[in-house]
């Protein structure tokens, strides 16, 4: 694999590769010494455009496990906010001599942009890129479902006849579009909820069923309820009056959680608003595996960096 | 100015003939003619249409000269058979006044290429506040006769009707780029379900219609002549034929590349030398659209709904294009492809024949843009315009066969019929053997 | 090219035996054993070797399996590898007299990349290593200490290793590379 951009295009054995590389990456964690020594010399460079604490610090740890050196370039008050290009920022970084750059972007695309410019020589993992991919978000959901539906005897198992709810604004998610064809990949069936202003236009040809109430979703008994961050920016584009409308007609509040049953897991990329999208109750209960998806994080990043960056150069692009 | 003898030429209505062009002006028809002292241009298996007219093309000159320059623009038509180009307001400083109209004319005039026709913009610096000085810029020395705004949209109706109620007192029309603003904030492409798999925001048809539906019934009821630029949908091609059946004087345009290349470019380009996905070359306004669009457009431009072809040439450097698409620039380049485009969509899938296209491509334009001498191009006493095609030639089209400064074209490495073997300029080569010809050698001409 | 046996099942068996008790001997019994197979087949030959031990003396069977694949030292100059899981049992290792088993010892540099492995895993009392077949052709300074049989074989040559349990037979042959 020699990047990883999308996991449109993402084939079900590549896939259940990186799944099943990441159950063994997780038991390094449980160990008295949890690195391996795997990617000693290989140098991965955080390439950061947009803001993002989290999703850094995960592919940090990630690379550090594995004993590869990190090297960080984040946006704010870089030579980006004073105008360089995408361009010269990646020719200068690969100049100190790189072997992935892990990149995130506000502009959809720019991974594949990154990726095919010719520009650098380094393996490319999309970090999030605008409204279209975040690839490894969508992978580690995966993972998390994998483990709540097989356990320890995941290895080599898919998603068949797993029902996955996601709820909240579609049209501007880049996690939701990660799940959506990885989880049809592997056998999941996804059903997409939300105000009809934030449901994509074409939503009818994506391999899933959708609809805009929420409660019917949840009389549905899914097996997994995934609740999108709403976007505070989005408002004033007249997508939703306010916020209480929202979550009014789309929160996962107190009640509608009752409703849901025990069975059902309660996933969220995170961050969370708390009492917006999702309750503190439904947050802090049994059912929700939000902290697991952060450590399932690391582990899914691990064997990301680890199977673009092992194995001789004459390999086909995957992606 | 050296005599020309064209020999053996086929004209668009299928006969041959030899042409001897003297003075500027067509002199001779016939077989066997000879003159001594002639250039002599072995026309035989060419095809000779008239000079091509384009009525939307960007100089970029004043003011973005390191993007095109009006020598460097009208080399670039000339290489594509064109003897005319209507250029576009949205320079720096803009055309909104007679003094940076007659620049562009004069500038035109003495580089020799093609004729340039200024186009003035609608509202001052396009900002669409207030009306240009219309009436300075008829009357100035280039005579400008279309007004736009192209780049931005007049949508504002009040000023809209004021707009061509002010033009139809001198014969002028107001040719609209379709948009509206408030549908296509921060759009990207085609709004689909393409767009939003791809994350880039969409550019809606209602957009485009919504404007066309309301422009054809402004002119309806103030009798003023209305043209719309880069029509791109099925949807608008409805509105401008139930227009014309209503007696509207509205005409349309549609670019070459609205007639061959779709939105899935966006997606999976086809290979090298574009980037399998998001390849910002590919980024235009208004978007490349769906397959059904493309044939919408095709029919219409067959059966006289759509009225001529123009390029939208939009040349641009290659730093706005080469990094990611919302950071690009729109638009491509299209002089120098647009004849074989046009013959690759039309004439080759057998839906018009080069009669039509030498009326589209040169007769009605001109005469939308009322641009005298193109309404019978081969009659003798006619000014000398014309281009020699060879129809059966065809090439896998390169960066080499671009002339102007722009790189910005969709069709690298793709297969194109017709080559483009000689343009002839009021009686001046521009194009000879398939090379342009230098500048002081058509300056001076 | 035909393959030349050398060894049939009864001579697997038997090695496998022997290995067991020599294991048994130098350890003065089956106390804080820990037989550590690594994929593919050195993990069948360490499962065997410990039903073995286990019939010798109860209680003495302890496996485990230790993937490797993560401190290779040739990893690019491979297609990526898929690792496989490393388990080990209850106990740990630490303190512990571990046995790793492998199919074939030819360079040493699997044992190597095994012996970092322990390293992060914990601090074994020793480290003692068994294979079915030694080809010879060391390039670190690294010897099995109970050894199925030894082989000298040319480079030019390949040896393969089948065991019932994955390949349908127990048997080892040497061929010529085509």
């Amino acid at each position: 694999m020699k990047h990883l951009l999308s996991t449109v295009g993402l084939e079900r054995a590549q896939a259940l590769e990186i799944l099943d590389v990441a159950e063994d990456m997780a038991d390094v964690a449980t160990r008295a010494v949890p690195k391996l020594p795997t990617l000693r010399g290989k140098t991965v460079a955080n390439l950061f455009f947009e803001d993002s604490t989290r999703t850094r610090l995960s592919f940090e740890a990630a690379a550090k496990r594995l004993s590869a050196d990190v090297i960080t370039f984040s946006a704010k008050g870089s030579s980006v906010s004073k105008g360089e290009s995408l361009k010269d920022t990646a020719q200068t970084i690969a100049a100190m001599g790189v072997d992935a750059v892990v990149m995130r972007h506000s502009a959809s695309g720019a991974a594949r942009v990154l990726a095919e410019s010719g520009w650098i020589d380094a393996a490319v993992v999309n970090a999030g890129d605008g409204t279209h991919q975040h690839p490894t978000q969508g992978l580690l959901d995966a993972y998390t479902m994998r483990k709540t539906l097989h356990g320890d005897a995941s290895r080599g198992r898919d998603l068949a006849g797993l029902r996955v709810t996601i709820v909240g604004d579609i049209l501007h998610s880049r996690v939701a579009r990660s799940n959506v064809w990885l989880l049809a990949t592997l056998g999941a069936s996804v059903h997409l909820v939300g105000p009809r202003t934030l449901l994509p236009v074409g939503v009818e040809s994506w391999p899933v069923t959708y609809g805009t109430d929420l409660d019917e979703a949840i009389a549905d008994r899914p097996d997994v309820l995934m609740m999108l961050r709403v976007q505070q920016e989005r408002m004033h584009a007249a997508f939703f009056p306010h916020e209480r409308e929202y979550a009014t007609g789309w929160g996962l509040d107190d009640d509608r959680f009752r409703r849901l049953g025990t069975d059902t897991i309660v996933m969220h990329p995170g961050p969370m608003n708390r009492g917006l999208e999702i309750s503190a109750a439904a947050a802090d209960s049994p059912q929700a595996v939000i902290l697991d998806q952060v450590s399932n994080g690391v582990s899914i990043r691990m064997a990301v960096l680890y199977l673009v960056l092992s194995g001789s150069s004459s390999q086909e692009a995957a992606e | 100015m050296t005599s020309i003898l064209i020999r053996g030429a086929s004209l668009p209505d299928g006969t041959a003939t030899d042409l001897l062009v003297d003075g500027g002006v067509v002199t001779e028809h016939g077989s066997g003619l000879s003159r001594s002292g002639a250039t002599v241009i072995d026309a035989d298996g060419l095809l000779a249409l008239p000079g091509l007219v384009d009525l939307h093309t960007h100089l970029r000159e004043p003011g973005f000269e390191q993007s095109e320059t009006v020598l460097t623009g009208t080399r670039a038509a000339a290489s594509g058979g064109f003897t005319a180009v209507f250029a576009m307001a949205n320079t720096s400083p803009v055309a909104d006044t007679a003094g940076v109209v007659e620049q562009v004319a004069s500038l035109g005039a003495q580089h020799g290429y093609a004729t340039v026709r200024p186009i003035g913009a609608v509202t001052v610096g396009l900002a669409g506040e207030r009306l240009a000085e219309i009436g300075a810029m008829a009357r100035s020395r280039a005579e400008v006769r279309v007004f736009s705004d192209d780049g931005k949209c007049v949508h504002d109706a009040l000023l809209m009707r004021r707009a061509l109620e002010y033009v139809s007192t001198f014969d002028g029309v107001i040719a609209q780029h379709a948009q509206e603003p408030r549908l296509t904030e921060g759009a990207q492409m085609n709004e689909g379900a393409l767009s939003s798999e791809l994350g880039l925001t969409g550019w809606p048809a209602v957009a485009e219609e919504a404007i066309i539906a309301r422009d054809v019934l402004l002119a309806d009821a103030v009798g003023a002549r209305l043209h719309i630029c880069h029509l791109s949908t099925a949807g608008s091609v409805e509105i401008v034929r139930w227009a014309k059946a209503r007696g509207i004087r509205v005409t349309a345009e549609v670019t070459p590349h609205h007639l061959l290349l779709t939105e899935q470019l966006v997606a999976d380009s086809g290979g090298a030398p574009y980037r399998s996905g998001y390849d910002a070359r590919f980024k235009v306004n208004p978007p490349l659209r769906r397959d059904e669009d493309v044939l919408a457009l095709r029919e219409a431009l067959a059966d006289g709904t759509i009225d001529i072809v123009a390029t939208d040439h939009a040349p641009h450097p290659v730093e706005t294009k080469e990094c990611a698409w919302q950071e690009a620039a729109f638009g491509m380049v299209g002089l120098e492809s647009a004849l074989s485009v046009v013959q690759a969509a039309m004439v080759d899938t057998g839906l018009i024949g080069w009669e039509h296209v030498a009326r589209v491509m040169s007769r009605t334009p001109a005469e939308i843009g009322r641009l005298p001498g193109y309404d019978a191009p081969f009659a003798v006493g006619s000014p000398a315009n014309l281009t020699l095609v060879d129809p059966s030639s065809s090439r896998v089209f390169s960066v080499d066969e671009l002339h102007g400064k722009g790189v910005n074209s969709p069709y690298l490495g793709r297969e194109l019929p017709g080559r483009i073997v000689a343009t002839i300029h009021g009686g001046v080569p521009t194009v000879l053997d398939g090379g342009l010809l230098p500048a002081e050698e058509v300056s001076h001409g | 090219m035909p393959a030349r046996v050398v060894l049939q099942q009864a001579d697997i068996t038997r090695a496998l035996t022997r290995i067991s008790h020599e294991i048994l001997e130098s350890n003065r019994g089956g106390s804080d054993l820990v037989v550590l197979g690594i994929p593919t087949r050195g993990v069948t030959l360490a499962e065997r070797i410990a039903a073995n031990l286990e019939r010798f003396e109860p209680g003495s069977g302890v496996v485990g399996t230790l993937d490797v694949t993560m401190y290779r030292d040739d990893l690019d100059r491979h297609p990526t590898r898929t690792p496989s899981p490393t388990r080990l049992p209850a106990g740990g290792i630490d303190g512990k007299t571990v046995v790793l088993v492998d199919d074939v010892l030819y360079s040493g540099r699997t044992i190597r990349a095994a012996l970092d492995a322990i390293g992060d895993l914990g601090r074994p009392r020793a480290v003692r290593l068994a294979v079915l077949v030694d080809r010879g052709h060391r390039e670190l300074p690294i010897r099995a200490d109970f050894v199925g049989k030894n082989l000298p074989t040319a480079v030019a040559e390949r040896i393969f290793v089948r065991l019932d349990e994955t390949d349908g037979e127990d048997a080892v042959s040497i061929e010529e590379a085509p």
